[in-house]
């Protein structure tokens, strides 16, 4: 029994290490934000959400499979949540109460086995019932086939022949092994049998025929013969009580498995329920293929800061197809890092088969998100700012291949206009020709400029702007990049903010 | 094939085994080296072979042979495996003499002659595709295989196999029911657990982790499993009289010629991996020259007692250098203490051990001599209790070496008559080194008094180092070098400001205040 709601045909491998540049890019895009309001409170979600965000699909069939798991949760948002706490529920039970599975005593791994395949039958059937009742509702190949699964392997039949096993256990014959010589003419191999159950009809328990064999009572009064006959018993015990603690264990990686890939889709009710209220808008992106040099969005945010201040934030619109970089210059404060940050997030959601904040996106699929920002740290010198700059970028090298987003921010400004231009420019241009899109912030007017002047079919240029009252707008232009970027504004108002209090 | 021992040539040479380590093992540090080297293999008892020096060279040249046909890494592997199964062969028995029900006991024996059988086996056919050098493993091969081939191995061989496919088809049912124990013949019931992993089969997600206990098998059975196994001996009674028969034919199944080879080898392995584990430390180890020759010499030697500790706390490893040259006779060391001179004398009396005992030694070029005997007098705690005062324990102690030592002997002495004054040391110590150097024995004699090393031409000087720079640092290493013990004194004093001049002007400037 899979559940396969994330992927169509496989398990999703919750150990695989995460991307390389994953501390980057929570930091740099602030999905710490995304991912609380994802958990809602939760516990289980922010490891299993930060995976699943974490890890692009790379197709865009197994995009359009989630996005109609998705949006089947959406419209059923009760029964998806009911299900995420049955399976949350067994898994808690298990380990609250059933912690023993590592005793050293055959007997009490088998009593707690048995208690705890009888604890999640009960599951097992609630789950069985909700398909029944619920499960012709949902429209998703996913769901459909996953109810599907829990009507037919979970029918009474196959229940009936789960209680009849954990009967078999109880022994209420006896236990009959079978076992060969090993070393020391001690028994080995041991192998706990069925009893031929004709046998041991009704008229046979009154009159039992002959035994064949030998037969051999415990005298009441040995005490250590009864405990070498009860040890002799483990053997047979021992080999039953593994089976069923493996059993217990497959039944909870179910659970398990289960719990996790609920865990996504409860994270992206919850987080569709925060923006919703709000008021701001969200849409199921359409992916492209890799190659296609699709890039076109309207009304896109950036989620983490909606979800952080309690007004409207304020959507751009764009049209890059075609275009390799989108090169973001203007006023400071003016919305450029909100901007940036709203197209990784946007990217990485979409790649992972979530809805996006936006009123529309559509975009090609990449080679991986990636971040080089301007770090904050002011204690180290300028050359050595500039120098661990550099050495970040060759590090982040290391892992770009073609069709890889690069998001820059402010990079390589830390030293003067013309120098940090230049290595701006040899390291974009390099990218670009290499196949890597990239998306920059950046305040290097030369740079800017340059572009502008030598790569204008390949970039798309967007500039934030002040009204003419000095009021930043935050919203976004396409329109080429300006030389001053309005520090000065920033600087009288906080100069003179400071000049209006001390008189 | 005439075959005894693999570490003696005449093997009547080992018909004493000493029971006592020579008096001079403990001031040569020879007691340790002899710790390290058989440390896990004391159920060997190899000390003894410790104990006994070689006196001829063609013994010296035995072992060397069979120690580097045994350096071969298959061979050495295949002899540890062989020593292994014995020693699991020898534990088994143990333990199987102490067993009340004879079926088990019978069982366990049964085994050992099995695993005793496939190790002679084993080993014959590695040491047959070995291109051996040595006399002694050649010879113990040749041995083997005869042995091998013998009518009394067969038959041992025979009665195994038989034994073991009768027991290993017996499959028998146990039914336990409250206090009802039955055993009877099986007759196809299906696998509980089998029927289980198919009902929960649909749940599988991955891998499954194991609950089985162990349950450890040790010799020894309660009378429940005596039970059964007294109702299986009934249901199957012909199967159970040959394994009677077994264990009446072949009560002591372990050949004596194999029994001292699995034992005599193991001195050659544990003095190998002694070897090896210096010269994985990057230490040089090498077979030594022996002969009757007294001009003995070693490059790049060093204290192997010593070594051992400093490797252990990764320090550094001093290497000397000595040569004797005829007519010489005598090192005579000198020098600042803890300069490395009780380790040279050491170094010199280890070496002379340990190539007499047909191992590998420090060093990178070494010869060594024949020696009759070891004499060493280390400076001893004076014994307040003693009736004797020290320098008359000395010179008792001395004249006992004396009366004993040959012109084939070895002397070492370290800083003798230290308890008296340097006048009588000296009268002393030239009367004693007059009557080594009229003996013609080799001798290393670590003193104070430089005069010693200039007393004839059988003596040579060497002295310990100090670094030029910095007097105060000690280098260890004991070069041959004229004797000059004041140079080291002056500079020493010249760095504290000691020396007489400088000594008074600093008393000078204090003035009268």
């Amino acid at each position: 029994m899979k559940t396969y709601l994330l992927h169509r045909d496989r398990d999703v491998d919750w150990d695989e290490a995460p991307p390389v540049n994953t501390e980057d890019l929570v930091a740099d895009l602030g999905l710490a934000v995304l991912i609380t309001a994802m958990a809602g409170g939760d516990k289980t979600i922010p490891p299993i959400a930060t995976k699943v965000v974490l890890r692009r699909l790379g197709d865009v069939d197994t995009i359009l499979y989630r996005q109609a798991v998705l949006r089947d949760c959406l419209t059923h948002p009760s029964v998806v949540r009911t299900m995420y706490e049955l399976a949350g529920e067994a898994i808690e039970n298990e380990s609250r109460n059933f912690w023993g599975m590592r005793s050293r005593h055959a007997a009490s791994i088998l009593r707690r086995s048995t208690d705890v395949l009888r604890m999640f039958l009960g599951v097992l059937r609630k789950l069985r019932a909700i398909a029944e009742a619920d499960g012709g509702a949902f429209e998703s190949e996913g769901f459909a086939r996953f109810f599907a699964m829990l009507r037919s392997e979970l029918d009474d039949a196959y229940l009936d022949e789960v209680y009849g096993r954990l009967r078999a256990v109880e022994f209420r014959g006896g236990m009959l092994t079978t076992a060969r010589l090993g070393r020391g003419n001690h028994g080995c191999d041991y192998v706990l049998r069925t009893f031929d159950q004709a046998q041991r009809g009704w008229f046979d328990r009154l009159f039992p025929p002959r035994e064949p064999g030998y037969t051999y009572h415990v005298d009441p009064r040995d005490e250590s013969g009864a405990r070498a006959l009860s040890e002799l018993g483990d053997r047979g015990v021992n080999l039953v009580a593994d089976a069923l603690a493996q059993s217990c264990d497959h039944i909870l990686a179910f659970f398990t498995a289960l719990r996790s890939e609920l865990a996504f889709y409860v994270g992206c009710i919850n987080l569709h329920e925060r923006l919703t209220v709000k008021g701001e808008p969200t849409c199921f992106p359409i992916p492209h293929e890799p190659n296609a040099g699709v890039h076109q969005f309207s009304g896109l945010y950036d989620a983490c800061l909606a979800l952080s201040m309690p007004q409207r934030v304020v959507g751009n619109d764009g049209d890059a197809r075609g275009k390799m970089m989108i090169i973001i210059t203007g006023a400071n404060q003016g919305g450029k890092s909100t901007f940036l940050r709203s197209l990784g997030i946007a990217q990485m959601m979409m790649e992972c088969g979530m809805f996006v904040a936006a009123d529309a996106f559509r975009a090609s699929l990449c080679n991986g998100v990636f971040t080089h920002y301007k770090r904050e740290e002011d204690t180290e010198m300028q050359s050595g700012k500039f120098d661990e700059e550099l050495r970040r970028m060759s590090l982040l090298a290391e892992c770009l291949s073609p069709g890889a987003f690069v998001l820059f921010n402010e990079s390589f400004a830390a030293t003067n206009d013309r120098e940090g231009s230049e290595i701006a420019c040899q390291i974009t241009e390099a990218l670009v020709d290499s196949g890597v899109r990239l998306a920059f912030v950046t305040h290097l007017y030369e740079f800017a400029h340059r572009i502008w002047e030598e790569r204008r079919p390949q970039a798309f240029f967007l500039r934030a702007n002040r009204r003419e009252d000095g009021q930043q707008t935050f919203k976004l232009h396409e329109e080429e990049p300006l030389r001053t970027s309005y520090g000065e504004d920033i600087y009288q108002r906080v100069f003179e903010g400071e000049a209006a209090r001390s008189t | 094939m005439n075959f005894e021992s693999v570490l003696f040539l005449r093997p009547a040479l080992s018909e004493i085994e000493p029971a006592e380590d020579p008096p001079f093992f403990s001031d040569l540090n020879l007691d340790q080296v002899g710790d390290v080297i058989f440390a896990g293999r004391e159920s060997y008892n190899l000390r003894p072979f410790f104990r006994i020096a070689l006196r001829s060279i063609d013994e010296i040249v035995y072992r060397h042979q069979v120690m580097r046909d045994l350096e071969n890494a298959q061979v050495f592997a295949e002899v540890s495996a062989f020593a292994e199964a014995m020693r699991g062969i020898r534990e088994s028995l143990a333990a199987a003499a102490k067993l009340y029900y004879a079926h088990e006991r019978e069982r366990w024996i049964v085994d050992a002659a099995a695993r005793y059988r496939d190790g002679v086996e084993r080993l014959l056919r590695a040491l047959g595709e070995a291109n051996f050098a040595s006399q002694g493993l050649a010879a113990f091969r040749g041995y083997l295989a005869e042995y091998v081939g013998s009518a009394g191995f067969r038959a041992l061989a025979n009665d195994i196999v038989s034994l073991h496919e009768k027991l290993a088809a017996i499959e028998y049912a146990v039914v336990i029911d409250g206090d009802r124990l039955n055993v009877r013949e099986p007759r196809n019931e299906g696998d509980l657990v089998v029927a289980i992993h198919e009902t929960f089969a649909r749940f599988r997600q991955g891998a499954a982790k194991s609950y089985l206990l162990t349950f450890h098998e040790r010799p020894g059975m309660n009378h429940i499993e005596a039970k059964v196994l007294e109702f299986v001996a009934m249901l199957h009674p012909e199967e159970f009289a040959e394994l009677d028969r077994f264990a009446e034919n072949h009560a002591t199944f372990i050949d004596p010629v194999i029994e001292r080879f699995d034992r005599e080898v193991q001195f050659y392995l544990a003095c190998f991996e002694y070897a090896r584990s210096f010269e994985s430390a990057g230490l040089p180890m090498c077979f030594p020259t022996v002969s009757s020759s007294k001009a003995v010499s070693a490059q790049e030697t060093f204290d192997v007692a010593l070594a051992r500790r400093l490797i252990e706390a990764n320090g550094t490893i001093v290497y000397n250098d000595f040569s004797l040259d005829e007519p010489e006779r005598v090192f005579v060391v000198s020098g600042p203490n803890q300069g490395g001179k009780t380790t040279f004398a050491r170094t010199f009396g280890q070496l002379q051990y340990l190539a007499a005992l047909g191992c590998r030694v420090a060093g990178r070029s070494v010869s060594t001599v024949l020696f009759d005997a070891i004499f060493t007098h280390f400076e001893r705690q004076e014994d307040p209790s003693a009736l004797r005062g020290k320098l008359e324990d000395d010179i008792l102690r001395i004249h006992e070496i004396l009366e004993r030592a040959t012109t084939d002997s070895i002397i070492i002495l370290n800083e003798i008559f230290a308890s008296t004054t340097v006048r009588d040391a000296t009268v002393l110590a030239r009367r004693i080194m007059d009557r080594i150097l009229a003996l013609d024995a080799l001798c290393v004699c670590v003193t104070f008094i430089d005069e010693l090393s200039t007393l004839s031409e059988k003596t040579v000087s060497m002295v310990s180092l100090v670094d030029a720079a910095n007097p105060d640092v000690r280098t260890f290493k004991v070069v041959r070098r004229k004797a000059d013990g004041l140079a080291y004194a002056v500079s020493l004093a010249e760095k504290y400001s000691l020396t007489y001049d400088r000594l008074r002007r600093r008393l000078n400037g204090r003035g009268h205040g």
